[in-house]
């Protein structure tokens, strides 16, 4: 008998239960499910160690786990201490707690430091068909390879660490199908922008999403990861894309990469993890690249985005109740007027960073569009690398010239302005086009105002120090 | 954990949608590596604003949180859970949950309701004509009562044995662990291990 046809989701999940879950009046207990990768950054792990500790209780598998220090880092100065002692002990506390339990970490300072979900991929130790997860809810980024991942609470970080498994209710499937092509200066930003404001930052909740359709196929995988990783600011826990030629030559030749009999063997099995024709999804979503505009979010939620072409919505536009008194306060908080050309708005600080955007691909397609260009004289340009390869790696291509001749500041690694945790916040007030993923209230800094952007649109935007398309630089050249 | 059967306290109306969770705890407060000690982070940006439905005597000892839909988006962090804990809120009542937020609670016995938007409606109406009034959320027949307001709310049955029995979850996989190494046995050899470390 044929086997029921799977979507990619179910058939990570089917490859990983270790104790299916028991059906009583109805209802089904959660399936005990493997994990593969565990990645651990400074600031939802000390709590777990502790509570380990407390128990009596090893790490089950160091060698599935790997720490570094993200969201706390300094930028600047990352030879002297942490200025914080608060950030600093947490900091600390890690790095004692990795020595404790065995587990392999990337200080600062080590070329392998960074964001976690940079790192991960970097090493290569993020590969199709595993499960990985992390005390952050952005760890849906690690789907871009067919992975299932997904952030976890600290509570699961300690349930991870003590066991390698995690109870876990299955999940419905979504398929975002996105056809057709990217026009030129639109990007996986704007698409997964496109989708949010789609779907709502609930619309995803209880579901998986796969990503599919020619414009996702044709992306790279730095593009893909961008996509997986707002995958949680639409609500879902994860977000995947199926692995093909791109994924592998990623992957091979990276340090954790699989070698020898083991890649053959390794693609053999990847090579099975493509949804099943005729599998079906619970629900789906249709976009089409071939008509989307570079996307920029208007309000304080990233469902709150229009096209950059477009103007500020009216509280009225929505029928909603709730959406309505949703963008009352929105508008209020990011103090814009409705009917004000998107493209009008004048922002004071540019953010080209985060794990959203902070890769390779994102530093190249920025520094293209900003070589030769003069910045305009009130912005305010801070560009953070994803990791100290990533920064390495653009120092080696001259990126850091071309960003810091455009009077960019040129950092070291972290998650820096996505969340400010480190010094690197908004003043109250501050207008910021920021490649990161959430534009919530005080998310940037107390008071900050966020505008969620593209890195092209970023960089076109320190040129023009209005919100701005790179096609507005043609026009006024 | 504590078990939970059910609870009755001063209901607090915060009517507002997608209260993420950088609202309930902003990351500044995330620095600190204890579990406990959360009380002062919670919601701390909104509490700034002396009319915030905290700061309003009859609410500020609630221990019943009645929120808008999207209630915890955004951020992994448990310490939402633990800032909404160490106020003094033993339940949060809302019409959808985060995925993240809901597990998190469940895993520190903070019981979050999922009630019909429009029982919410009428809940976030009985306490505001009537600031003070309690509410009582009952684990063991599901239901919430709040003034004229009887009705019953959405918890799957694991969640439900797992708080009435205050088990954690932790001991529970412990129990399954020979199924966790005849697992391991037989993972693929070409998966990739963190150690030794390849740089």
């Amino acid at each position: 008998m044929a086997n029921k046809p799977l979507t990619l989701p179910e058939k990570v999940w089917r490859d990983h239960v270790v104790v299916p879950g028991k059906e009583s009046d109805g209802q089904r207990s959660p399936d005990l499910l493997y994990i593969d990768l565990h990645l651990v950054h400074e600031v939802t792990s000390p709590q777990a160690f502790e509570g380990l500790r407390l128990a009596g209780r090893p790490v089950r598998r160091p060698d599935l786990t790997i720490a570094t220090e993200d969201h706390n880092t300094p930028t600047l100065e990352i030879d002297k201490p942490i200025a914080d002692p608060i950030s600093r002990k947490q900091v600390d506390t890690l790095r004692a707690n990795a020595k404790e339990f065995g587990v392999r970490i990337h200080s600062l300072g080590d070329a392998d430091q960074g964001i976690v979900h940079v790192v991960g991929p970097q090493l290569g130790l993020t590969q199709p068909g595993m499960t990985v997860v992390c005390g952050d809810s952005h760890t849906s980024t690690h789907g871009a390879f067919g992975a299932l991942a997904m952030g976890i609470g600290t509570s699961e970080v300690e349930h991870v660490l003590a066991t390698q498994t995690l109870p876990l209710k299955p999940f419905k499937t979504m398929a975002i199908t996105v056809n057709g092509s990217l026009r030129p200066g639109v990007s996986s930003k704007d698409i997964i922008l496109a989708v949010i404001a789609e779907i709502g930052t609930g619309g995803g909740q209880g579901y998986v999403l796969e990503y599919r359709g020619s414009a996702i196929e044709e992306l790279s995988m730095d593009a893909r990861m961008t996509i997986c990783n707002m995958s949680i600011e639409a609500g879902a826990r994860a977000g995947m894309i199926a692995p093909d030629a791109t994924t592998y030559e990623f992957i091979k030749g990276r340090p954790h990469a699989p070698q020898g009999e083991d890649w053959d063997a390794a693609v053999q099995y990847w090579d099975s993890l493509r949804t099943d024709d005729g599998a079906v999804f619970d629900a789906e979503v249709i976009l089409d690249a071939d008509t989307l505009d570079p996307f920029v979010t208007w309000g304080t939620n990233p469902g709150q985005g229009v096209s950059l072409n477009g103007a500020v919505p009216a509280p009225t536009d929505f029928t909603d109740d709730v959406a309505r008194e949703s963008a009352e306060r929105a508008l209020t908080y990011m103090d814009l007027e409705p009917g004000t050309r998107m493209k009008d708005i004048r922002v004071d600080t540019v953010f080209l960073g985060s794990c959203t955007n902070s890769r390779m691909e994102d530093l190249r397609a920025a520094a293209e569009i900003l070589v030769g260009r003069e910045k305009d004289p009130e912005i305010r340009m801070i560009v953070v690398p994803g990791s100290a390869r990533v920064r390495l790696q653009a120092e080696a291509e001259g990126l850091d010239k071309v960003f810091k001749e455009f009077g960019a500041e040129w950092r070291f690694a972290g998650c820096s302005m996505c969340l400010g945790m480190n010094p690197d916040q908004l003043a109250p007030g501050e207008r910021c086009a920021s490649t990161s993923n959430r534009n919530f209230e005080g998310r940037q800094g107390k008071g900050g105002r966020t505008h969620l952007v593209s890195p092209v649109v970023a960089a076109a935007t320190a040129i023009r120090g209005t919100l701005s398309a790179p096609a507005d630089l043609l026009v006024s050249a | 954990m504590e078990p939970i059967t059910t609870h009755t306290g001063v209901g607090v109306p915060l009517r507002q949608s997608n209260v993420d969770t950088d609202q309930i705890i902003p990351a500044v407060y995330l620095k600190r590596i204890t579990k406990t000690g959360f009380e002062d982070a919670l919601f701390s940006s909104w509490r700034k604003n002396q009319d915030f439905v905290l700061n309003q005597p009859a609410y500020k000892h609630g221990s019943v949180l009645v929120a808008g839909s999207d209630f915890g988006t955004g951020s992994s962090r448990e310490h939402a859970v633990w800032a909404l804990k160490d106020y003094g809120f033993r339940a949060v009542i809302s019409s959808r949950f985060a995925d993240i937020f809901y597990g998190n609670s469940a895993k520190q016995g903070l019981l979050a309701a999922k009630v019909a938007q429009p029982d919410v409606e009428l809940i976030f109406k009985e306490l505001e004509n009537n600031p003070g009034t309690e509410v009582t959320v009952d684990l063991i027949h599901r239901t919430v009562r709040c003034g004229s307001v009887d009705t019953s709310f959405e918890i799957d049955n694991y969640t439900r044995w797992r708080l009435l029995e205050g088990l954690d979850d932790i001991s529970l996989t412990l129990r399954e662990e020979s199924h966790v190494d005849a697992f391991e046995a037989k993972r693929p050899g070409f998966k990739p291990k963190t150690l030794p470390a390849k740089v």
